[in-house]
């Protein structure tokens, strides 16, 4: 089992590898990938130095050219393509079903990879990009259970890659459009969700106020934990049969942790297990890539003797949204 | 300009889903789309009465698309959308790349739907070499995206092998998850949900807490909480859109396509009434805007 792990910068590419993961995935720096976020993501020398890096440490580097094609710019993904070819990368990680065809067409070897935001879920879905694009590996969405992926892994002789760790996306990844509805920017059109530069803070004598694009996404008391002003993960208002309720209509804030069923993760055959957040620091990435390295070390030295160390998850908590957890959509109780 | 009646996005008793397309077959609609898009638990419908209601359709003259789900998680979800792809009489409408895929090996013509990402004229190309002969753009896509896809595909030479339909009235359907929200709004787990979304024909609206309507819950789809409407943008779509879609809210639904054809060649602004309405992604904006 592959451990996949992000990075936004040259710093937390090394820290990955440093680390111990077996993998690093990265984007350029424009909208061809969905964390267009500034300061983030390489090009020119430090693209150049990302590379050298992984292939001097003898790991995998991953590239995620995971938006869809403006059709006024598809040049744009078909360079990128171009580039990542050129600089000698191991997997592309591709979404839009033009980029796909046009990689599988000029590059017969390159190794693709179906981006979590093409959304395929079903056997059917992994059959297209399989027959069309030969497609090697899928990235599952995060809305199937554990039993799901099970039943999945069983009818596929595709690789799987899951989500492990990281900020929870709730929604089916790539066929979500609440950040664009409230902003016009979306992930699948310029690479972000609720992006910061719609994002205001506000002390009122209702307490403090977040707010994206002027809409009110929660109101914190004081001495309570404020968080990013992702939209899914609001505080809202709904009346069920004259009963006002106001809660996490959605979701709260949290984070996916999965250290709790990796024995599940191995017994699926899951050929790679990723942690999110391209968007993080640094130290994030060391915590959580150590912590990872030595699970995923602890269950093949001796499977049967597996549990999770609760300094692992008082570790992952501290890095995690609203410092909590959740084994989210793959566990039935959640969804 | 052709108009078509969406896919019904919420859970309705068996007598008011047949109600609704009694009184359809009277309307002005082009084509009707039917079919359960959101979720496999709502069973008041069986394939057999889908299909009954399309044939009773079809009959007079109507176009009739059987649509199929957006998130497909299990196998027993794709055998059941199996039966609507062989229905031996009617095409489909492909709200995932799954139906595509099953489609083209049983060569049945489909509709790719809205949830489908599609955002570029490349993709339309290979999607019209598996059968497809209309698309309906994501929700999010905007006139001026619309018309950049467009342009590509008269350099592509495909601009007339497909029909282009726009979701044009209605609340959007922004997202689809695995967790039901309408069962976490009664504090239900969704396995045991009783299919409690039947109890709120329009779904569940979600304020702001300044009392904005942010979205609508509807079981594990999310709306959007303004109601979309494109009938004072109608002239903007001339000679771009063939297909003007309007998504079920109730049998008021069927009035409007009336107001909307009235309107193609107006010059002065239809009135919103009845809530709030928005329309800013045709307009390149928040979809929230009203513009």
């Amino acid at each position: 089992m592959e451990l996949l792990c992000p990075a936004g910068n040259l710093p937390a590419l090394k820290t990955a590898i440093d680390n111990g993961a077996d993998a690093v995935y990265i984007g350029f720096k424009d909208d061809t990938n969905a964390r267009h976020f500034a300061g983030l993501n390489f090009t020119g020398r430090k693209l150049e130095k990302a590379v050298q890096y992984v292939q001097d440490h003898n790991r995998k580097l991953h590239v995620a050219l995971n938006t869809f094609a403006h059709p006024d710019g598809f040049s744009r993904w078909t360079k990128a393509v171009d580039n990542a070819v050129a600089m000698g990368v191991d997997a592309l990680i591709v979404a839009d079903i033009a980029v796909l065809e046009y990689a599988a067409t000029r590059y017969p070897d390159l190794e693709l990879h179906l981006s979590v935001q093409a959304s395929a879920t079903n056997t059917a879905a992994i059959d297209f990009y399989k027959q069309n694009f030969n497609v090697k590996r899928v990235v599952l969405p995060r809305v199937l259970s554990i039993h799901q992926v099970k039943q999945l892994a069983r009818n596929t002789d595709m690789d799987l890659e899951v989500f492990a760790f990281g900020s929870l996306c709730i929604m089916a990844e790539g066929r979500c459009y609440l950040s664009s509805y409230m902003t016009g920017e979306s992930p699948n059109t310029v690479g972000a969700c609720s992006p910061a530069k719609f994002v205001r803070w506000q002390e009122t004598a209702q307490g403090l106020e977040s707010r994206l694009n002027d809409v009110l996404i929660d109101r914190y008391a004081a001495g309570e934990n404020a968080g990013y002003p992702t939209l899914c993960k609001g505080r809202f208002d709904v009346s069920i049969e004259g009963d006002n309720k106001r809660y996490h209509a959605l979701e709260e804030p949290t984070s996916l942790n999965t250290l709790e069923i990796l024995p599940e993760l191995f017994a699926a055959n899951i050929a790679s297990v990723k942690i999110e957040g391209r968007q993080r620091s640094p130290a994030y990435v060391e915590q959580v890539t150590k912590t990872w390295r030595a699970a995923i070390d602890r269950y093949k030295a001796n499977p049967e003797g597996y549990s999770v160390e609760p300094a692992w998850n008082a570790c992952l908590g501290n890095v995690s949204e609203g410092k909590q957890t959740t084994l989210g959509a793959y566990h039935r109780k959640w969804q | 300009m052709k108009y078509s009646l969406g896919p019904l996005l919420y859970f309705w008793p068996k007598t008011d889903v047949e109600d609704f397309y009694q009184q359809a077959k009277e309307t002005d609609t082009d084509i009707i789309y039917l079919g359960e898009t959101v979720c496999s638990k709502r069973r008041e419908m069986k394939p057999a009465h889908w299909f009954d209601i399309a044939k009773d359709l079809s009959s007079t003259g109507k176009q009739v698309v059987l649509s199929t789900m957006a998130l497909l998680e299990a196998p027993s979800e794709v055998n059941i959308m199996k039966k609507y792809i062989d229905n031996g009489d009617f095409i489909i409408e492909a709200n995932d790349v799954s139906a595509i895929q099953l489609a083209h090996e049983k060569k049945v013509p489909f509709v790719v739907g809205a949830a489908v990402n599609c955002y570029n004229a490349q993709t339309l190309d290979l999607f019209l070499k598996k059968g497809m002969t209309r698309w309906c753009m994501p929700v999010e896509l905007s006139k001026e995206w619309l018309q950049n896809v467009v342009t590509e595909c008269e350099k592509l030479g495909i601009r007339d092998k497909f029909e282009t339909e726009v979701f044009s009235y209605g609340y959007l359907p922004l997202a689809y998850s695995a967790r039901c929200f309408t069962a976490r709004a009664e504090d239900k787990a969704k396995d045991d949900c009783e299919t409690c979304c039947i109890k709120y024909p329009t779904g569940i609206t979600v304020n702001s807490q300044e009392d904005q309507k942010v979205f609508t819950l509807n079981g594990i789809q999310t709306q959007s909480g303004y109601c979309y409407n494109l009938v004072n943008d109608l002239k903007s779509m001339q000679d771009l859109v063939d297909v003007v879609r309007l998504s079920p809210l109730s049998i008021d639904t069927l009035s409007k396509v009336n107001d909307f054809k009235l309107n193609e060649q107006s010059t002065t602004r239809h009135p919103l009434v009845g809530g709030h309405h928005c329309n800013g992604y045709w307009h390149s904006v928040a979809g929230l805007n009203i513009e």
